[in-house]
């Protein structure tokens, strides 16, 4: 039927598997089949679950033939190796889970599952989510589809690059301070991160909890709202999840941007953002408008605090989340412990990369006696007052429209020197973590060079309804998100 | 024991108690004591990657419970802190904890140390958080083990104000602490099995000094003797560093009870900067004003409560009322005895009290046993003082009849049946006995007639000799003087 199965989106495909014009293990081979070819070069993939997928496939063809299958049932997908996954190894992309099994299956994973969708294996990430780049990760950098020089973005590149390069219908990803986004922006893709509590943590590993928020990566808006509709909701095993009904995202996907009033923060469009991303998003926001949008100019005075608030904040609560990797009871062991204390640091020293170790001393120094009041409250303060602004900003529109990044992806090693450099590449994504609200980016363009630009559409608490309407509407009219790398 | 009277002892006092929750504080795991190593343990209380914590609801309503008990604040609006250090038994690396906004505040108890009024001691806060594993090392060599069942346990902090000024001070803390969270059902009390711990900061100052000296904290107290006894060399140690012109360090020691003795454990330089933060896992704790009130409705019946009841409603006396409601078990073996009187017409609740705790708890020392562990059932106690109060046996006859059931156990009224102790109350019964003694003592009978009429305790002597000790002996008194007269 299909020349190749692997363009198709989510809800492309779940028509041909409902009218069994293809089978769930037919498409889960395909798939494996071009990871098995594509995936070397690229690297997305860090576990590959052939058995596993194969046998969900076979369950979701059974029930498709009973026509009991929903939106999701035998659709294959990536997912990102910080979810738990019963008896398929996680390792966070680090050498500390290298040989980590999890007893135990994460909330998002297992709902998933349920709804039908069948986990290829588990994608490349930024060691511990911890990158903007994922070079990070112990088991190798992965590359940008688009040009396999440059960096996917991080800490999801993996699986950006998987859904980019057509080695999942979508994936899986979590942001914590723009980890979807990003990289979905520096591939060509849609990712989403729900508003923080929307989506259970549980069987995450964390990194910094009160910001990490998992979510879709796609092909388009309407295939993040299938995924997200069967991920979102209250978990019992997640007290900062939140109590409240979800709504049907695809009762309102098609409402249109007629008569929304659409924000655009003139501290996003300052310094530092490249000609391109620019002017791209200069024809974005006129597309915006031809749609029945009204763009309003806004303010969000304290832009410019992300990137310190959240360098004190979110490697604090990494400091503490990570002290659990102490050799003793799984993970990596250092050999011939002396004493217990080298058990603690050599394991630590060994299994920890330096990214994740500058993070934990970072983390350790602004909680230290002494200077808690001058990093970690004040920090605390300048989130508040963050959250603040854009709650003002919503009082007057429904959604911001900013860049999702300053530029296009960079090349591999450009940045590895260079921390600050590297933690710049967030500063349009970190304020929503913070501020704990919903957010997307969508492709609108490419630069000169052939590498895709990613808009970011940013809402009010839970109305993730909001920013997928608005993003489906302009892919309707537009075709940015159709288009892909040659490999 | 005594003291330097130059110096003023200052004392306050942590506690932790664990509570008696049916699961753990964050996970569904039971909360038993005493399971094979590492059976009773989940991946949250083992802390592995990407589990998280959900709080205990019994726990709350039992810290509240608490706090109330003790005249505390309750706050509506409390959070959770990790405290972060690493350990061996401490899986995540972090325990929480409650920092700067506990769940009680501004507390306070009663104390009554023997042989001195009560005093007020008041409680600063109580907060709640989470037990650590055990680390084992006997008979292990060449490494370590690591019992995580007690991770998850819920703990209680409950800190004192440094109000206590000697050791007896203290260990009356500790007893009526533990009585009220026995009464309250909410923590067994065990010191032995650790689940009511005690760490005690001491100093010692000037009398009239006003600021408080140096302290320092000692640790590993597993009895209230042991707490008195290490508060007790502490102060020495304090009071003759300070004599040999020395200054005090602030540490924390730990006690060794085999030597009667204690030994530095870490120095202030040495402590841990423990890195509080609020707990990204859990919401902060938010309470409704009415769901406290619904707590504090349905609170039992406290010591001080039902001291006050034993006082006012049934006479007796302060003290007697202190040690009935020493402890649960106390109270309750009194009210059931005094129940029985009551029930067999007989109401005596002093005479029920004096029983208890002069005969009973006399023989219970003795024997070293506590008043659960009383051979002596309280319905047969009840019984047996029941027995006094209808004239159906003497006071002198009861203990007979008490040390029998002290021994052997049993029912007094089948004991008395059984043994014909029963008291003669029959006068023609008791007339023949007076008849006989005043025939064999004929010099007294002239004696008493003279005009010594003390001589007829041992008229009285002789005729209850020769029933045994069963006549009643107010009957045998006014025969003998009609017979006299």
């Amino acid at each position: 039927m299909f020349s190749d199965p692997t363009v198709l989106s989510i809800s492309q495909l779940a028509e041909s598997l409902k009218k069994r014009q293809i089978s769930s293990e037919d498409l889960v081979n395909s798939f494996l089949e071009r990871i098995e070819r594509i995936n070397p070069e690229v690297n997305a993939y860090i576990t590959i679950d052939r058995a596993g997928a194969i046998k969900a496939a076979q369950d979701a063809d059974n029930r498709l033939d009973a026509k009991q299958g929903g939106p999701l049932t035998g659709v294959p997908i990536g997912v990102k190796d910080l979810f738990c996954t019963k008896e398929v190894r996680t390792t966070c992309g680090s050498r500390m889970l290298h040989n980590f099994i999890p007893p135990y299956e994460s909330t998002v994973t297992s709902r998933l599952k349920a709804a039908g969708a069948v986990m290829l294996g588990k994608t490349n990430m930024d060691e511990f989510a911890m990158g903007s780049s994922n070079e990070t990760s112990f088991f190798g950098v992965v590359k940008n589809p688009w040009d396999l020089t440059r960096i996917p973005g991080g800490s999801s590149g993996g699986s950006a690059a998987a859904v980019s390069a057509g080695l999942g219908v979508a994936a899986i990803g979590t942001d914590t301070g723009g980890s979807i986004r990003q990289p979905a922006a520096l591939t060509g893709i849609t990712g989403i991160k729900p508003t923080y509590g929307r989506v259970s943590r549980f069987g995450m590993v964390a990194f910094a909890s009160s910001l990490d928020q998992a979510g879709p990566m796609t092909k388009t808006a309407e295939d993040a709202a299938l995924l997200l509709q069967a991920m979102a909701g209250h978990d019992p095993k997640d007290a900062t999840s939140i109590d409240s009904p979800v709504p049907d995202y695809m009762a309102s996907l098609n409402d249109g941007l007629k008569g929304r009033k659409i924000g655009v923060p003139e501290e996003y469009f300052a310094t530092g953002l490249s000609t391109d991303v620019a002017s791209v998003i200069e024809e974005a926001k006129k597309q915006f408008q031809d749609l029945g949008a009204e763009l309003v100019p806004v303010s969000l005075p304290t832009t410019k605090q992300a990137i310190p608030t959240y360098y004190v904040l979110a490697p604090a609560e990494a400091s503490s989340n990570l002290a659990r990797y102490d050799g003793i009871r799984f993970g990596y062991r250092c050999e011939n412990p002396q004493d217990i204390k080298d058990l603690f640091t050599r394991s630590r020293a060994e299994g920890f990369g330096s990214e994740v170790k500058r993070r934990i001393m970072l983390g350790t120094y602004v909680l230290s006696s002494g200077y808690y009041d001058a990093y970690y409250l004040k920090a605390q303060k300048v989130r508040r007052m963050i959250a603040d602004d854009f709650k003002a900003a919503f009082t007057k529109v429904d959604l911001l429209l900013t860049p999702t990044t300053p530029d296009t992806a960079f090349k591999l090693g450009a940045k590895t020197d260079d921390p600050v450099q590297m933690y710049l590449s967030d500063i349009f994504t970190i304020n929503v973590n913070l501020a704990g609200l919903p957010a997307i980016s969508i492709p609108c363009g490419f630069s000169r060079d052939n590498l895709p630009i990613g808009l970011q559409l940013i809402g009010r608490p839970l109305d993730e309804s909001g920013i997928l309407s608005a993003a489906h509407a302009y892919q309707q009219a537009t075709e940015w998100h159709t288009r892909k790398p040659v490999l | 024991m005594p003291i330097d009277p130059h110096y003023e002892t200052v004392i306050g006092l942590e506690v932790h108690s664990q509570l008696r929750t049916k699961s753990k504080i964050f996970c569904g795991c039971p909360n038993i004591f005493g399971a094979e190593a590492n059976t009773q343990i989940c991946p949250v209380c083992a802390g592995f990657p990407g589990v998280l914590p959900v709080m205990n609801r019994e726990m709350v309503n039992m810290a509240i419970k608490t706090g109330l008990a003790i005249n505390g604040t309750i706050n509506n609006f409390s959070v959770f802190s990790r405290k972060n250090y690493f350990y061996p038994d401490s899986p995540t690396g972090y325990q929480i904890s409650q920092y700067d906004l506990p769940i009680v505040e501004h507390g306070e108890l009663f104390i009554n140390p023997e042989g001195q009024s009560k005093k007020r001691v008041g409680v600063t806060r109580i907060h709640m958080e989470v037990d650590a594993g055990k680390s084992l090392h006997e008979g292990i060599v060449g490494a370590s083990w690591v019992d995580l069942n007690r991770v998850g346990t819920p703990l209680l902090e409950i800190v004192s104000e440094p109000d206590m000024r000697s050791s007896e001070e203290a260990g009356a803390y500790l007893k009526k602490l533990r009585a009220i969270l026995r009464f309250l059902e909410v923590c067994d009390g065990n010191m032995e099995e650790g689940s009511f711990r005690c760490d005690a900061n001491v100093s010692v100052r000037h009398y009239g000094a006003e600021e408080f000296g140096t302290r320092t904290e000692l640790k590993n107290l597993n009895s209230i003797r042991n707490v008195m006894r290490a508060i007790d060399y502490e102060v020495e140690r304090q009071i003759d560093i300070i004599e040999n012109g020395d200054t005090v360090v602030q540490e924390t020691r730990l006690w060794d009870a085999n030597n009667n003795s204690s030994r530095s454990m870490r120095s202030k330089e040495d402590a841990h900067d423990y890195r509080y933060f609020p707990e990204p896992d859990l919401p902060p704790l938010t309470i409704e004003q009415s769901h406290i009130d619904d707590i504090r409705a349905r609170l039992p019946e406290l010591p001080d409560d039902m001291a006050k009841r034993f006082q006012d409603e049934m006479g007796l006396s302060e003290y007697d009322a202190g040690v009935l409601t020493a402890s649960k078990e106390m109270a309750s073996y009194f009210e059931i005895a005094n129940q029985v009187v009551t029930v067999a017409g007989k109401k005596n609740a002093k005479a029920t009290a004096n029983w208890v705790t002069v005969e009973l708890l006399g023989r219970l020392n003795k024997n070293g046993l506590e008043i659960e562990e009383s051979p002596v059932s309280a319905t047969n106690m009840g019984k047996l003082v029941a027995l006094i109060q209808s004239g159906d046996i003497s006071g002198k006859i009861a203990k007979q009849v008490f040390g029998f059931m002290f021994d052997d156990g049993g029912d007094p009224e089948q004991i008395v049946k059984e043994k014909g102790l029963k008291q003669v109350t029959d006068s023609s019964a008791i007339n023949s006995e007076v008849d006989q003694v005043l025939a064999a003592h004929p010099e007294q009978v002239e004696q008493y007639r003279g005009g010594k009429t003390q001589i007829l305790g041992f008229l009285v002597g002789k005729v209850m000799q020769a029933t045994r000790g069963k006549a009643n002996p107010a009957m045998v008194n006014s025969l003998l003087k009609d017979k006299l007269g």
